[in-house]
């Protein structure tokens, strides 16, 4: 259960504003269905140019439903400057706080307000801005990147928790942590694929591994392993010493010799035993 | 305020007979059933008895029953019995729908080397079998099949596939944790090797689990270390909670002997019937033909299932969802996608699950409240147009 603080609670009980103005000055949508919330927010100012009415309509849980009420109630009699200044950061203040996953809940109503304000000013819809990086949650980098610099972000983790990027199949938790650097101003290095090895590195290195790793402690026990022939990735080999006569040894090959040689040569190795 | 509790597939409550049983083994009979004296082997006659209790609930002999600490370390010990017993063969096969116990194990065993297939559900949550079949091969170590689904409680055909996986010499698992005491269960007449099963999701306590292993099967312990379990799961014996899990067996096979599972069933049908009748772009998820009397899964469409639990939870009102925002991830329940439910509809499902507790009162309460909880949530929705609209996606 998440640990709500009481304000979060009253907005999600008690909701303040909600409903659709008909004839708003400003409205901006957020999130989908899909991806379990979505906010759409609406504003009117009076004659000073000040907001004189905000209300939301959200689909989501209860931190989205408290968020957008909170966001209604803090732009109230705000110009619109002074509505563009609100963070995500002082909606989730305004609420006492959110439980660090649900941040994301925050953004919305921050980007549902820059939406609404745009909208008034006749912006033209922007386009995705930047790259989509997370595909599931179609996040952008340029999204990725200011939440990162507005909350102090570090890890990944921080990234899913405010934006949701990376919240679903995960492959994009590399590139996110490439932007993080970025901001940081890091530089990180990209992984290098390691080169596939020629048929002669190949048996070169599991020969290597079998004398220098895997021997010597087959040897604690009295027992050895002798290297018949590689054939593609089958690694064929020979149990000597006690191990030829342990009737565990099947055992050893998989889950010692094995996970060894995948380790320290290429994954894709199968030992084999051949008995002679 | 006494909770509305329909979450009794989470969790029971522990039946006052069970305690009442269990509490001597604290301070009175505290001996190690290990020991040489009367005294400790008084409560080895009694773990004796509680596990004959336990065989004779699921059709097994007294033997053929390990006693583990839940549901988790009982699937897990079947598993890697059944791989370790046979290391040449690389190949696991499984479902879409299991829970994170056996889930999370087979995905982290494919990322040691192991080929795990996961057999896809279709919209109504059965299994295709045709698939199961067709991807069994000479190098299966073992197929891990869940009896009862625990979001949705539909019920696979276990008595038959397991004949039949059995038929091709493959070792074959099923977690049982949700089906064992809801429905009768004759291990005798099904190809099952091992079961898997849970106390506290049949009225004993939590901490207390079990494994069958058919007389046979090979196998070799998780727990290593002293006889206990003749030698198949070492550590001292959770005695009290092996006397509740045992007193727990006997009143569920009494329970299922009675007309009680289907109180239970009319219950549940009401509850559902009613919401379906009640609220509008409503659905339930899952086979209901085939299903575990206690469980309803039901999609609200165009809410969110966390605001659902919250609100019915400042009444009192105890359930579940498969909604992403409960469960700390992003996504709605694995089950509910293998299904293919539309967003629309899983984000806003809410698991029901009743017990043999449950009383017609309580399922008032919630009928009394929850079109309202959904009403005012779907005001609040974007989504959500009234009044013979079509809502927009």
């Amino acid at each position: 259960m998440w640990e709500y603080s009481d304000k979060v609670k009253d907005h999600f009980l008690n909701p303040r504003n909600v409903g659709v103005i008909q004839d708003a000055d400003g409205v901006g949508e957020v999130g989908s269905i899909a991806c379990g919330d979505a906010l759409t927010f609406y504003f009117k100012l009076d004659e000073n140019g000040r907001i004189r009415e905000a209300t939301f309509q959200t689909f989501g849980c209860a931190s989205a439903i408290a968020s957008s009420s909170a966001l209604t109630e803090m732009v109230k009699g705000l110009t619109l400057e002074e509505a563009r200044k609100i963070t995500n950061d002082d909606i989730a203040h305004y609420l006492g706080g959110l439980p660090k996953e649900k941040m994301h809940c925050s953004v919305m109503g921050r980007e549902a307000l820059e939406k609404a304000i745009a909208c008034y000013r006749g912006e033209p819809e922007k386009k995705v801005e930047g790259q989509i990086v997370c595909e599931c949650f179609g996040v952008t980098d340029r999204d990725i990147e200011r939440v990162v610099r507005e909350n102090h972000l570090t890890t990944v983790e921080d990234v899913t928790d405010y934006t949701k990027a990376g919240g679903g199949c995960g492959k994009c938790h590399d590139r996110i942590q490439e932007i993080i650097a970025g901001v940081k101003g890091i530089q990180i290095l990209p992984k290098k694929k390691p080169e596939p090895l020629t048929n002669l590195q190949k048996i070169k290195r599991i020969e290597e591994t079998i004398e220098r790793e895997i021997n010597p402690n087959l040897q604690k026990d009295a027992g050895r392993l002798e290297l018949v022939d590689v054939d593609g990735n089958r690694v064929l080999v020979r149990l000597g010493g006690t191990c030829a006569a342990c009737t565990k040894s099947h055992i050893t090959l998989k889950h010692y010799v094995e996970a060894k040689l995948r380790e320290m040569v290429t994954p894709e190795l199968v030992v084999e035993e051949v008995h002679s | 305020m006494t909770p509305i509790y329909l979450d009794n597939n989470a969790t029971t409550m522990v039946a006052p007979e069970v305690l009442e049983a269990m509490l001597p083994y604290f301070s009175q009979f505290y001996g190690n059933p290990s020991s040489m004296h009367s005294f400790g082997g008084n409560v080895a006659r009694n773990i004796q008895r509680a596990r004959e209790q336990v065989a004779s609930l699921i059709g097994a002999s007294p033997d053929e029953i390990i006693f583990t600490s839940c549901g988790t370390e009982s699937d897990g010990t079947a598993i890697r019995a059944a791989i370790e017993s046979d290391p040449d063969k690389r190949h696991i096969l499984t479902t879409r729908v299991e829970h994170p116990a056996v889930k999370n194990l087979c995905e982290s065993l494919a990322k040691k080397g192991y080929r795990v297939t996961f057999v896809p559900v279709d919209a109504l949550g059965r299994l295709d079998e045709a698939y199961l079949y067709k991807s069994l091969s000479d190098d299966t170590a073992i197929v891990s099949i869940m009896w009862a689904n625990n979001e949705t409680g539909v019920i696979f055909p276990i008595q038959q596939i397991s004949q039949a996986v059995r038929d091709r010499g493959i070792v074959f698992h099923t977690d049982a944790v949700q089906a064992v005491g809801k429905i009768p269960i004759d291990l005798a007449r099904t190809g099952v090797d091992m079961l898997s099963l849970s106390g506290h999701k049949l009225h004993a306590p939590k901490g207390i689990g079990a494994l069958y292993v058919r007389k046979g099967t090979k196998f070799s312990p998780f727990m290593i270390g002293g006889h206990q379990e003749k030698g198949r799961r070492g550590g001292t014996e959770n005695t009290a909670a092996i006397i509740g899990l045992g007193r727990a067996c006997e009143l569920a096979a009494a329970h299922l002997g009675g007309n009680g599972y289907h109180r239970i069933r009319q219950l549940r049908d009401r509850l559902e019937t009613t919401l379906l009748s009640q609220v509008p772009k409503t659905r339930v998820n899952g086979d209901t033909d085939r299903r575990l009397p206690n469980t309803a899964s039901i999609a609200f469409e165009y809410v969110e299932g966390e605001a659902i639990l919250l609100m019915m939870n400042e009444f009192g009102i105890c359930a579940s969802s498969g909604s992403a925002c409960t469960s700390g991830s992003l996504e709605p329940s694995h089950v509910l996608r293998a299904m293919g439910v539309p967003f629309t509809a899983a984000h806003g499902s809410i698991r029901f699950s009743l017990s043999r507790y449950t009383t017609e009162a309580e399922i008032d309460a919630v009928l009394d409240k929850l079109p309202d909880i959904i009403a005012r949530l779907r005001e609040m929705s974007p989504f959500w147009k009234p009044a013979g609209q079509v809502p927009v996606q």
